[in-house]
């Protein structure tokens, strides 16, 4: 009989918060998959096979069948698994959870990777942008007491998990400000609870090797200056 | 005689608006359109959506619900009776969300990009995007719709409306440009036919915007948005 790891594959870069977003959500619901890790700056033919349109990585495969993009992935997942579910079930909860994923993407993620790869004036309105849009989380982060989802980590606190790793190593690299702990108490604490987490904290790219890796590529993006950044 | 339970904030030329007005007709919901004026925003939106104070909104017994493709989940789910938006099968579910943020993500913003070129050469370079756009949509058409006239199958779904919701933009867009984008003998067969189609449907019929007035609008629009008075 075929190991049930072999029917579910995750395509991976090891420092995109994307791609743990899956690993994450599989890992809670207690499901076993063979990663394979891609170049994004070398991207295999395997990849391009499989998701031709976007060609990006996550990519889910599950027996043969072919997800991409992380939330939608997400969602495929909570709907296979029934286990330990990750959106509420009641549909005011769950226009609620995905409402604030996509302003967390949209104004804390994508400001934060641009404010990281631009200077100057750019660099300014970015920070301006994502420090007014964390206050706005900072009021959804007071209302709860352990988790988005409640006792159990689910959808949007994977959605906005990478506040608690990712965003520190951007801050130190970028010689920004942008999560203060004494601005945000609520949303820090939360983050800090989050990346402690016993399934999440054996899942995280190594720190140094993120150091390298984002003072490299900020460096990389702000040296050809392309205007916003799209995440 | 009670207040209406279901309000949706919107505006005509809005295909964001369009898209919650479809789901909401294709569920046979009563509800009451709440017509912002151009160039202000209301009370009423501005404390229903005081994060992005954008249309459309949606207001189910009181309750906000934001951002267009989060409001055709929400009436998806909340308005089970009757034709469902997205389909049952959860892959089949990841394959319209899939394409739904594609056309959000990438397909709107190239056609953004064709009003926006600076010159010609930008906008050679925005009309081969939404070409390509058009390319993938062409092709998905055909593997989604298995013959059927929409991407749904044989009822409207969450692919059509997504993408559906931009068509007169697209014939706005034809015009001004004088380019066929949607090429009945050309490139884009399948989904010319399935434009009209889509557009004679009676949940669609009724709020799609006639591109003659649409393209006044446009005018308005952009003149607007440069700082000149409209003549």
């Amino acid at each position: 009989m075929a190991s049930s790891s072999e029917k579910v594959k995750v395509l991976g870069f090891w420092v995109s918060p994307f791609v743990r977003r899956v690993e994450w959500a599989l890992k809670l619901k207690g499901v076993d998959y063979e990663y394979i890790e891609e170049d994004i700056f070398n991207k295999s033919s395997l990849l391009l096979k499989l998701n031709p349109v976007r060609q990006k990585v996550p990519v889910l495969v599950h027996d043969l069948k072919v997800v991409a993009e992380s939330y939608v992935i997400l969602e495929y997942i909570d709907e296979i698994w029934k286990q330990n579910s990750l959106l509420p079930l009641d549909p005011y909860q769950r226009a609620m959870a995905r409402f604030w994923a996509k302003f967390a993407e949209e104004k804390v993620f994508e400001t934060a990777w641009n404010a990281l790869c631009s200077g100057g004036e750019e660099k300014e309105k970015a920070l301006k942008i994502a420090i007014e849009s964390l206050e706005i989380l900072e009021g959804e982060a007071k209302k709860i007491q352990n988790f988005f989802g409640g006792d159990r980590i689910g959808y949007l606190d994977i959605a906005m998990g990478w506040i608690g790793y990712w965003l520190p190593v951007w801050e130190q690299v970028g010689c920004m400000s942008i999560l203060d702990p004494l601005k945000f108490p609520a949303t820090s604490a939360w983050a800090k609870r989050f990346i402690s987490h016993p399934l999440i904290k054996h899942n995280l790219p190594p720190r140094e090797e993120m150091l390298v890796y984002f003072d490299k590529r900020s460096k990389e993006l702000s040296s050809i200056s392309q205007g916003w950044i799209k995440v | 005689m009670a207040e209406s339970d279901v309000k949706l904030i919107g505006a005509w030329p809005s295909p964001f608006v369009l898209r919650a007005r479809i789901a909401l007709n294709i569920k046979h919901v009563d509800y009451e359109f709440v017509e912002e004026k151009f160039g202000s925003k209301s009370e009423l939106l501005l404390k229903s959506n005081p994060v992005h104070k954008k249309i459309p909104v949606l207001l189910h017994a009181g309750k906000p619900i934001c951002e267009s493709l989060i409001i055709v989940e929400y009436v998806d789910e909340t308005w089970t009776s009757g034709s469902s938006i997205l389909p049952s099968d959860p892959y089949d579910r990841a394959i319209a969300r899939f394409w739904a943020a594609y056309v959000d993500e990438k397909f709107f913003p190239s056609m953004k990009g064709i009003a926006a070129a600076p010159n010609e050469e930008a906008k050679k370079a925005a009309l081969e995007q939404v070409e390509s756009g058009l390319a993938f949509l062409e092709e998905a058409f055909g593997k989604i719709s298995k013959g059927k006239p929409f991407f749904g199958g044989e009822q409207i779904g969450h692919i059509d409306i997504a993408f559906g919701s931009l068509l007169a933009w697209l014939r706005v867009t034809e015009k001004t440009t004088g380019l066929k984008l949607l090429d009945q003998a050309k490139t884009t067969p399948q989904l010319a036919k399935w434009a009209e189609t889509f557009c004679q449907h009676p949940a669609v019929s009724g709020v799609m915007p006639e591109t003659e007035k649409l393209a006044e609008f446009a005018k308005l629009l952009f003149a607007k948005m440069k700082g000149i008075n409209p003549q």
